[in-house]
């Protein structure tokens, strides 16, 4: 089953209120897939820095955490806690270094996404409780995209749970299952990608993040997924500036949009809608099989 | 004239009232407020009463549904009206896709679209929406019939059976077994009563096409034998 939820922002006065907009829709989402969730906040840049979020197991402190990365760096790095995760700002240059510290560490920290503006969280457990343990609902941004999983293709680990990003500031969350996933897996790993996981949904970013690489628009990645991926999907994907819908040529996993001068969203139900404000007057209608598409700021 | 708000009473409460109503009740307006896409509102009614819901459904709303009248002024989700016997289920705005699947006789108004799969299955119902469909519309349909005022999406009518499609705008291509038929008198009669009932008195029947089974697909052909 799972659940889907996205809000792009357009109006910057609501920015503030973007964590609390998605947490709302999350938790609607929850019987959808009670089995865990996550979400990815789109906020400030750290001019110079990128922005490493880190999931950390019982047995490492983020002080120690925290300490590697500074030596490393050579100079003492951002960090900001919020629960099981650690979102560390690096100087861009310091990078390499910072991960190659952190891989260090074992298997106790793991790198979840990384990106000038990008932050995500992910945990086993219901998504409202999730979404209440990182304090969605503070957080500030221009676009957010959520999940709430119900297991199907792989276990029910933080692992598995939704959004995977695979490339900086990339992110995406898929409602269904692929069949090739494992032929492209290996075609993408024989290109240089890595995977953390056995997880079909992570090789669909894979493949997104291989053809932004290659220099493709977000929208034409997405329209060549639709000949490259077999299986059934619902995909909303984040980009820095982007924010893009896909549904597979069957359409057989729910959608639900909505726009506003205001906004645009994304919903698997339209009941994750129903608290948007404007909602009354917004345009909502159906992604269309098979059809792209793109929102992006300027 | 009772009124649920749906923000205060659980959907499974309103469903055990509904059901609780004798035939002779006089509470035979039901207003439904705040039902927020929230599923399977108002499903399981077997008594002639008039449920008006204001705002959008989610799923399966009004499935099942015998002799009541159900209007939802917003749209509806997933399987709208799924296995409806008889009255009529009228959605003002948009239904997803499955709208109508499997349903037995009745009549089910969509005044905007209607998506993927609308009438799947159809087993009796007069489907009219006065939008466009999506793809798959009529697939296996055994009998009733689907009127289309706007467009019709990909694979029309795929492997159906004896239900008849009328669609006024374009189609975006048949399916399996499916194909254009001419419209005789019959059907333009059958049409214009479809047309009325559906409050659409000055829609003309003639820039209507009907759509039906090939009925190639009934019987085994020998000829294919080298295909099993």
């Amino acid at each position: 089953m799972c659940g889907i939820v996205g809000l792009f922002l357009k109006d910057a006065s609501l920015e503030p209120r973007l964590g609390a907009l998605l947490a709302g829709m999350l938790g609607t989402m929850c019987d959808r897939g009670p089995d865990s969730a996550g979400f990815a906040v789109y906020g400030d840049e750290a001019q110079g820095n990128v922005k490493l979020t880190l999931r950390l197991q019982k047995g490492i402190s983020p002080d120690a955490v925290r300490r590697a990365v500074d030596e490393a760096a050579g100079t003492p790095v951002g960090v900001v806690s919020h629960g099981t995760h650690l979102v560390l700002s690096v100087p861009s240059d310091e990078e390499g270094a910072a991960r190659a510290a952190l891989s260090r560490l074992g298997s106790d920290v793991a790198v979840v996404g990384s990106g000038r503006r990008m932050e995500i969280f992910k945990e086993v457990g219901r998504p409202d409780a999730v979404a209440e343990r990182f304090r969605l609902a503070q957080m500030s941004g221009t676009h957010g995209i959520g999940h709430t999983r119900m297991a199907t293709e792989s276990a029910v680990t933080t692992d598995g749970a939704h959004p995977f990003s695979t490339g900086a500031d990339q992110c995406l969350v898929h409602n269904g299952s692929l069949s090739n996933h494992n032929t492209l897996r290996r075609e993408l790993v024989r290109e240089g990608l890595g995977f953390e996981t056995e997880n079909d949904s992570e090789v669909a970013a894979g493949y997104l993040t291989s053809k932004l690489r290659q220099g493709q628009s977000l929208k034409d990645a997405l329209q060549s997924s639709l000949s490259d991926l077999d299986g059934f999907f619902t995909f909303v994907v984040g980009t820095e500036k982007g924010f893009a819908v896909l549904r597979d040529p069957i359409a057989c996993k729910p959608a639900v949009m909505a726009e506003t001068s205001r906004w645009v969203a994304f919903g698997t139900e339209y009941r994750a809608l129903v608290d948007l404000p404007g909602i009354e007057e917004a345009r909502v209608w159906e992604p269309e099989p098979a059809t792209v598409y793109v929102w992006e700021r300027a | 004239m009772p009124t649920v708000d749906l923000g205060v009473v659980p959907i499974r409460e309103l469903n055990a009232t509904l059901h609780a109503l004798k035939p002779d009740s006089n509470e035979t307006h039901w207003n439904v407020l705040n039902p927020r896409g929230k599923h399977a509102i108002a499903v399981g009614l077997d008594i002639p009463v008039t449920v008006e819901i204001e705002g959008s459904v989610g799923y399966y709303c009004a499935g099942m549904n015998k002799h009541a009248r159900i209007i939802v002024n917003g749209s509806a989700g997933q399987g709208l009206a799924e296995n409806m016997m008889s009255g009529l289920v009228h959605v003002k705005g948009d239904a997803s896709s499955a709208a109508g699947a499997t349903a037995c006789g009745g009549l089910l108004v969509i005044d905007g679209n209607a998506s993927a799969r609308c009438g799947i299955s159809l087993r009796g119902l007069d489907i009219v929406v006065k939008g466009s469909v999506g793809h798959m519309t009529g697939f296996m349909a055994q009998a009733g019939n689907i009127v289309v005022l706007g467009d019709a999406g990909d694979a029309l009518g795929d492997s159906i059976y004896e239900a008849r499609i009328f669609v006024r705008g374009s189609v975006r291509g048949l399916g399996t077994d499916c194909v254009e038929k001419e419209m005789r008198e019959e059907h333009k009669v059958l049409l214009r009563k479809l047309l009325d009932a559906a409050g659409l008195p000055e829609t003309d029947v003639s820039s209507f096409r009907r759509y039906g089974s090939a009925r190639k697909l009934y019987n085994f052909h020998i000829d294919n034998v080298g295909a099993y």
